[in-house]
């Protein structure tokens, strides 16, 4: 998802642990100032930043497509979809804060690369229609993932969530307008959506994090409530709420072994490349340096801006209690 | 953990952000943001916080100038109160004949 393959931290046994996993257990939020064991206060800081990396760097693939919008009102909706992004990583990034780790320590490590983002953001917006792909596929697997996280143990993090899901769901109606839009439209406009499907197909499926069995670190998390459901189950309910809209939109899953299993009611359906997978995680994606070269020339671009307004600051303050004495 | 970054220096402070909605509500908390001051704080905040009417009014107040209760206190503080469920009008019985109350 926004967070994969976060690694969990193992936790030790002992009274204190165990009335901690009892207060969790009991539905109980863990609010900032309570103990909390030092294995759950790490992955949850690399799991919500992970997921406030992916926000930021989430806004790259679609500003790419702002200026060049088929429409002014295209436009005008693409930027917000945009600015609510960033503003879902500032939402995550203050919920990171809460746990004792400073912004700026966080944007280093996703500018060095020792913290990680989604994959699915790695890949290029080609045409117009990936607008219509990413808002559709990649926003409706976030959803996915986020709706459950509401209701996750740390009450910062769920809050957060809260928030970013009144959200989401403009952003993926959008996302199905343009692509309504788009199947419904000439051939040359049936062929670029056809196209964006093929390519966003597997990579959003590959959001959810690698299969069940290869897991590693769901066990602890699952039983600290920081995640809610197991990788597979929520790629499962992904593939059945979205083949048919693909359907609608006329358009066809790039998935030859697809099919609806009628005793299971579910699509049965084949595993996205999870070398690929592995390869984009580590680096190796199509966009990975670009993205982070973007981000990191935005933020070396910005720093006398930063340090502008806060000595600006530190000098008003300094007038203000001049004048008052 | 702030200390040993180096850029922390100029990290913009952290402002909690309270905001009042259309219907009579009291200010509630609903995040934090980094602003070099307060003017900066209440532009970022309409941003960040309301961009689908969520509020009417903003209040801003620098995270470091709040002082919380300590979760540690949780007994003394709010243990005396479950004792007095006199304070609750459902403590005393009324009888039906004398109508609402
Ligand atoms: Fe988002
Ligand atoms: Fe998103
Ligand atoms: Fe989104």
């Amino acid at each position: 998802m926004y967070a994969q393959m976060v690694k969990s931290e193992n936790t030790d046994s002992g009274p204190e642990f165990d009335a901690f996993q009892a207060r969790i257990d009991a539905g109980e939020r863990i609010e900032p100032k309570d103990w909390m064991p030092d294995g759950y206060h790490k992955t949850l800081i690399r799991q919500i930043s992970q997921h406030a990396h992916s926000e930021i760097v989430g806004q790259l693939p679609e500003g790419n497509w702002i200026t060049r919008a088929p429409t002014l009102e295209r436009k005008a909706i693409l930027l917000a979809k945009v600015q609510d992004e960033a503003g879902h990583g500032l939402y995550l990034y203050c919920a990171a804060e809460t746990l004792g780790v400073s912004r700026d320590e966080l944007t280093e490590m996703l500018l060095d690369g020792r913290m990680k983002y989604s994959s699915i953001f790695n890949y290029p917006t080609l045409t117009w229609a990936d607008m219509g792909a990413v808002g559709w596929l990649v926003d409706g697997a976030a959803i996915m993932n986020q709706v459950p996280l509401q209701r996750t143990s740390y009450g910062p993090y769920a809050r957060a969530m809260i928030r970013i899901c009144k959200e989401e769901s403009f952003h993926q109606r959008q996302g199905y307008d343009i692509m309504m839009k788009m199947a419904q439209g000439s051939i040359a406009q049936k062929r670029m959506a056809q196209d964006a499907l093929n390519r966003y197909w597997y990579p959003s499926l590959m959001m959810f994090g690698p299969s069940d069995k290869e897991s590693v670190h769901s066990t602890q998390s699952m039983k600290w409530r920081i995640k809610i459901n197991s990788n597979d189950e929520l790629r499962q309910k992904f593939v059945d709420q979205t083949v048919p809209q693909a359907e609608y939109l006329g358009l066809t899953v790039p998935d030859e072994k697809l099919h609806f299993n009628q005793e299971t009611g579910h699509y049965e359906f084949s595993e996205p490349d999870w070398n690929e997978f592995f390869e984009v995680l580590n680096g190796n994606g199509p966009c990975n340096t670009e993205r982070l070269s973007a981000r990191n020339k935005a933020w070396n671009d910005g720093e006398w801006v930063r340090e502008g307004m806060m000595e600006h600051a530190r000098k008003k303050a300094a007038n203000e209690k001049v004048a008052a004495e | 953990m702030s200390d040993e970054s180096p850029t922390a220096r100029n990290e913009w402070p952290l402002w909690e952000i309270f905001i009042r909605g259309q219907h009579g509500m009291s200010h509630r908390h609903v995040g934090s943001l980094h602003a070099a001051d307060s003017e900066m704080a209440i532009k970022n905040a309409r941003d960040v916080y309301t961009r689908r009417n969520e509020g009417v009014s903003i209040w801003v107040v620098e995270a470091s100038k709040i002082t919380a209760s300590s979760p540690s206190d949780k007994g003394p503080m709010y243990e005396p109160s479950q004792s007095k469920v006199y304070r609750h009008p459902t403590f005393f019985d009324i009888p039906d004949d004398v109508g609402a109350m």
